[in-house]
């Protein structure tokens, strides 16, 4: 590709790296008033987050400089979950950091392959108190008196007409070919869990915080991840994520604590990305271990610091909020 | 032929969708919570010049589309086709009067002109952005020669018409703007 000379200058104005600089340090004493101790976890790691639509990059470690393509394959981390979880189950009990993570294949108008995420666990929360305190720091990073909540399946039946819980996989493909979106095409076999990522993509979620930032919560128990699942009827995960304006700002988790489950989500993970011709992920890890020592009940969230600052200044492209995105980096 | 994959996706990119060529003028990556990904596209029809809003899920993928475009010159005009050469290869090319459109008002003979081939056949021209004509016929200036808010139409050696100023005389040449079909500037007497 061409190398354009203008390109060494940053793609955010100086004034927006500015209030990047004020947004972090309202942050750290949002946190530091409430007795949280800042961490500050490796990027590279062993383990990787187990997961069908996250794909983490690679990194060879090698010792030998003449061979730098032979080593250990470490992982650049997607989220400093694992390593917090380990701290908690070490006995820490409010933690939070600031750091950069990585996405394979992600790139766009508000993704770019590496970003900067906020994330914070503390110890004795459930889903309520973790939904709290993300309702907390909404209204006082973003200048807002309150936040409004609704549950997944609240949102799903006003925008779409359809209970998420129940439809199955053919009401959710109707739901969508009746409301006028595009179907892509190879859709026409797809799981009930893609049908409602794409009603929610396209449906959902554009409706979702207009006028005040929006908790999202209880999501499908087929979309924990790593979040508890709640045995009501049915069964909802104890996730719950935060919009402003259409776009997506965190993610929480009331914590899946049981290490067996983690084992059978990640064997579940593997197998569909195995499925759809993606490279398989290590299995066990030090979550794993952490998880069996112990982990106490705990809700954390993680937290778009790039997506909070386009929030709080109205721009539409992380690249305006970020020095170097992928491109000039 | 070869293919994108939704991760090769981006502006610019030309694709065949259902036999016709499409230009990709728009790319959204989309990714909600912890879902797979989408990729929300704006495409031109090369041909028709319409535009498609589709959506495309990771993994899936377009066919290229064998667009290219060369630089030609207009060469003559035989009832209602429209001949032109390719200046690399001496190529020549027929476009129909439909597929020339409002351009032919700027074909003179040896005009440069870009053309799109899809799958080696013309289907686009396109011609400078200015263009500079001899102008053949015109009504003689009206009274008040000098103003400059008074247009006339003049014809030009491609036999079109433009709207002008009134000072223009036969055998001037003037300079067309042919993304708007006007007026620029008279370049000689």
């Amino acid at each position: 590709m061409d190398k354009d000379p203008a390109d060494f200058q940053p793609t955010a104005a100086l004034s927006v790296l500015a209030l990047r600089h004020a947004l972090r340090k309202r942050l750290r004493s949002f946190f530091d008033d409430r007795g949280f101790i800042e961490v500050d976890t490796p990027l590279l790691s062993h383990d990787a987050v187990v997961d069908l639509n996250i794909d983490p990059l690679r990194v060879t470690v090698f010792s030998d400089p003449t061979q730098p393509d032979v080593g250990q394959t470490l992982w650049l981390q997607t989220s400093p979950e694992f390593a917090m979880k380990r701290l908690l189950a070490a006995g820490a009990e409010r933690i939070y950091q600031i750091t950069h993570a990585f996405r394979g294949g992600e790139q766009g108008d508000r993704h770019n392959p590496e970003f900067t995420m906020v994330e914070w666990y503390r110890v004795g929360d459930g889903l309520r108190e973790g939904m709290e305190l993300l309702g907390e720091l909404a209204c006082e990073m973003l200048d807002v008196p309150a936040v409004d909540q609704c549950t997944y399946r609240e949102a799903f039946v006003r925008h779409v007409g359809v209970d998420p819980h129940r439809a199955s996989a053919g009401e959710l493909r109707r739901a969508a070919l009746a409301s006028g979106i595009d179907v892509p095409r190879s859709m026409a076999d797809s799981s009930r869990d893609e049908w409602l990522n794409l009603l929610l993509a396209e449906l959902v979620e554009p409706q979702l915080g207009t006028q005040r930032p929006l908790i999202l919560f209880d999501y499908p128990a087929s979309q924990a991840a790593l979040a508890r699942v709640r045995e009501d009827d049915p069964p909802v995960a104890e996730r719950f994520e935060l919009y402003y304006r259409g776009v997506e700002l965190a993610n929480g988790y009331h914590e899946l604590l049981d290490s067996q489950l983690l084992e059978k989500r990640n064997r579940e993970a593997n197998a569909q990305r195995a499925a759809c011709g993606k490279y398989c992920l290590p299995e066990e890890s030090r979550l794993l271990d952490a998880m069996r020592h112990g982990l106490p009940r705990c809700a954390g969230v993680a937290l778009g610091f790039d997506r909070l600052l386009m929030a709080l200044i109205g721009s539409r492209y992380i690249h305006e909020v970020m020095p170097f995105p992928i491109d000039r980096a | 032929m070869g293919t994108y994959k939704t991760s090769d996706f981006r502006k610019g990119l030309k694709v065949q969708i259902e036999g016709e060529p499409y230009l990709m003028i728009e790319m959204n990556f989309v990714k909600p919570g912890k879902g797979n990904a989408l990729y929300k596209c704006k495409l031109r029809n090369l041909i028709r010049g319409t535009v498609l809003d589709r959506t495309y899920k990771g993994g899936d993928s377009l066919e290229s589309a064998d667009v290219e475009e060369i630089a030609s010159q207009y060469l003559y005009r035989q009832g209602d086709t429209f001949v032109f050469m390719d200046n690399a290869t001496y190529d020549q090319y027929e476009l129909s009067a439909e597929q020339v459109g409002d351009s032919w008002k700027y074909l003179k003979e040896g005009l440069p002109c870009s053309m799109v081939l899809y799958n080696g056949q013309p289907i686009i021209m396109s011609p400078p952005n200015h263009v500079e004509l001899k102008v053949v016929e015109c009504e003689p200036g009206a009274k008040g020669d000098t103003a400059t808010n008074v247009t006339k139409s003049v014809k030009v050696e491609t036999g079109a018409e433009f709207l002008g100023p009134a000072f223009l005389k036969e055998g001037n040449v003037i300079k067309i703007d042919t993304r708007t079909g006007a007026y620029v500037e008279r370049v000689s007497n």
